[in-house]
């Protein structure tokens, strides 16, 4: 009995301590892909990276040298014209889901929103082609934006409703005391108040649209020379990736390759820095 | 008094507009896909026959490869995910837990064609070399393992899918084990059990369906997941047991065949396909965050 305890003891601190490294051991499986990954961006594109990549449009098939300039023209132009339309709204959105929570309208909102979040995005794309690609008559880059522009509506109102929720209602009650009226209230202080966490949400909306790829193959589609009108097909730098990653050409894997790193990069860069403003912001 | 009623019509507005924009997706996508369920009924969805250039058009071979490929990718980030949310919760040392957390963070970062274009050159190579040679050699009698070794197909699909929806599993796994009140540890503790007793009497107990809830969204994510998957399952519409063997899912066959459809029957076909992934991830969205939301509440009180 009493050389029996020590034994059950050290079997069960044995299995506490093995379990521990199990858990570890799992864990850095977890982060292991991102090195993995990135390691072999980094080694792939950084060769293939050159001044050529940002300025020239892609050379032929079979040809060597090219870049995807107007890719990353086209990428900037739409992420840019999704942000547009999508982050007013979302923030509208956000907002009235927030502060009106006894409207039964903005429970429906909430719950629409939830459901977008979860529609895959190339779901979206059918149906950004149903509206504005069958009606225009071709694939355009007015398709193309607007099918981001879905994908980012609801991350912008989740975050927003997120940090709005978190804002004191002494600053809302403090305000009305004032004699404001609620929408500049809600406008001018409560907004203001979570600025730095809200413009958080928008950076990684924005990021998340950069490297959206599904909705834009047969929206915007994609294109080899410089885009003159937004009813025009336009290429994007992940649409880009995709077609030259699946193409039996050398330097076209080459060409993915710079780009995938070009894509990686900023994003990771937004990512970064929205994480830096939160954090300044929270000081 | 009238400025304030101006903003709320606004609002009111805006959210009728986004309710009224989702509506419509739902219908245009059944509106485009009406032709197709009316030559085939019901049974377009049970029809094992995908042949556009013959006018054949059945779902269930992407059916199958959604839900194949979506479950073997749970079955490998599972443990992977919810080790790591324990490792962030309750063993890492404090000061490597943020830094860690950021970096699971970043793999949901990485965009679906990049893990795309990885998983062509590195995975799908690793798999055609080392996987196959292993599984095949020593497990081909089992119908599981025999296939070529083309590394693109089914296995390098969930693999590539693992990858992707572990940080979703990660951050929820890890939100439920952070709401378990912290007296249930001291406790435990208390008590005089292990740190591994403890992670499993308090903590693991306590969340058993917040994990699944965590899980389900982690399978929500990987159905409606296209890129990565396109690249990398081969693409042919065949239903096999088979890891090895290529394969196609339902976002798959879309975002491959769209582009190029020839004719309407075969738009509408694939537009069907879109709506039976829109209401199958809907379903399952919906279930994961009625059950984490459930348990949430359930934790804190």
């Amino acid at each position: 009995m009493s050389e029996g305890l020590p034994r059950v003891q050290r079997r069960r601190h044995f299995k506490s301590v093995m379990a521990n490294a199990i858990i570890a051991i799992l864990a850095g499986f977890a982060i292991l892909p991102l090195i993995l990954v990135f390691s072999y961006i980094a080694r792939a594109g950084l060769p293939a990276l050159n001044l050529d990549f940002f300025y020239k449009l892609p050379a032929p098939a079979g040809e060597l040298g090219g870049g995807m300039a107007n890719a990353i023209a086209g990428s900037l132009l739409m992420v840019v014209m999704s942000g547009l339309m999508a982050i007013p709204p979302g923030l509208l959105c956000g907002l009235y889901v927030a502060e009106f929570p006894n409207q039964k309208l903005a429970l429906a909102l909430r719950f629409v929103i939830d459901l977008l979040t979860g529609v895959p995005s190339i779901v979206i794309g059918l149906f950004a082609y149903a509206v504005l690609v069958v009606p225009m008559g071709g694939f355009n880059a007015w398709a193309g934006s607007a099918a981001l522009a879905i994908i980012m509506l609801p991350v912008v109102s989740r975050t927003t409703e997120e940090i709005l929720r978190l804002i004191p209602g002494q600053l809302r009650e403090a305000g009305l005391a004032l004699g404001l009226p609620r929408w500049k209230v809600l406008l001018r202080l409560i907004i203001r108040a979570g600025r730095s966490a809200i413009a958080t949400g928008v950076f990684l909306a924005i990021a998340r649209a950069s490297g959206e790829t599904a909705p834009l193959l047969f929206t915007s589609f994609n294109n080899q020379y410089w885009t003159k009108s937004l009813s025009e097909p336009v290429a994007s730098l992940p649409v880009q990736i995709y077609t030259y990653a699946i193409s039996p050409y050398e330097e076209w894997h080459r060409l993915a390759w710079a780009g995938s790193l070009v894509l990686v990069s900023v994003v990771f860069a937004i990512n970064l820095l929205s994480r830096l403003l939160l954090k300044r912001g929270a000081k | 008094m009238r400025s304030d009623d101006v903003f709320n019509l606004t609002l009111r507005a805006l959210a009728l507009t986004v309710i009224g924009g989702f509506l419509a997706l739902t219908w245009f996508l059944w509106k485009s896909a009406m032709p197709a369920l009316h030559v085939a009924g019901v049974a377009f969805v049970w029809r094992t026959e995908w042949d556009p250039v013959l006018g054949e058009f059945g779902a269930l071979p992407f059916l199958w490869g959604t839900l194949v490929s979506s479950l073997l990718a749970l079955l490998m980030s599972a443990p992977v995910s919810i080790g790591a949310a324990l490792f962030l919760t309750d063993i890492a040392p404090r000061g490597i837990r943020a830094p860690i957390a950021f970096l699971i963070e970043m793999l949901a970062a990485i965009p679906s064609v990049v893990y795309g274009i990885w998983g062509i050159f590195v995975l799908a190579p690793f798999v055609r070399e080392y996987v196959h040679p292993l599984l095949n050699g020593h497990l081909g009698f089992l119908p599981l393992f025999d296939g070529p070794p083309f590394g693109l197909g089914m296995l390098t699909a969930a693999m590539v899918l693992a990858v992707m929806i572990t940080p979703t599993i990660t951050a929820v796994c890890r939100e439920v084990f952070r709401s378990v009140p912290d007296p249930l540890r001291e406790a435990a503790t208390g008590l005089g059990a292990t740190r591994w007793e403890t992670i499993r009497l308090a903590v693991l107990k306590t969340s058993i369906s917040g994990i699944f809830g965590a899980m389900i969204l982690g399978l929500g994510r990987a159905l409606g997941e296209t890129m990565a998957v396109t690249m990398v399952i081969g693409n042919r519409p065949d239903i096999s047991i088979s890891l090895f063997k290529p394969a196609a899912t339902m976002a798959s066959v879309i975002a491959n065949e769209y582009a190029e459809a020839q004719g309407d029957a075969h738009l509408s076909a694939l537009a069907a396909i879109g709506l039976v992934l829109l209401l199958v991830s809907s379903i399952v969205n919906i279930g994961a965050r009625w059950i984490i939301k459930h348990t949430e509440s359930k934790t804190h009180v």
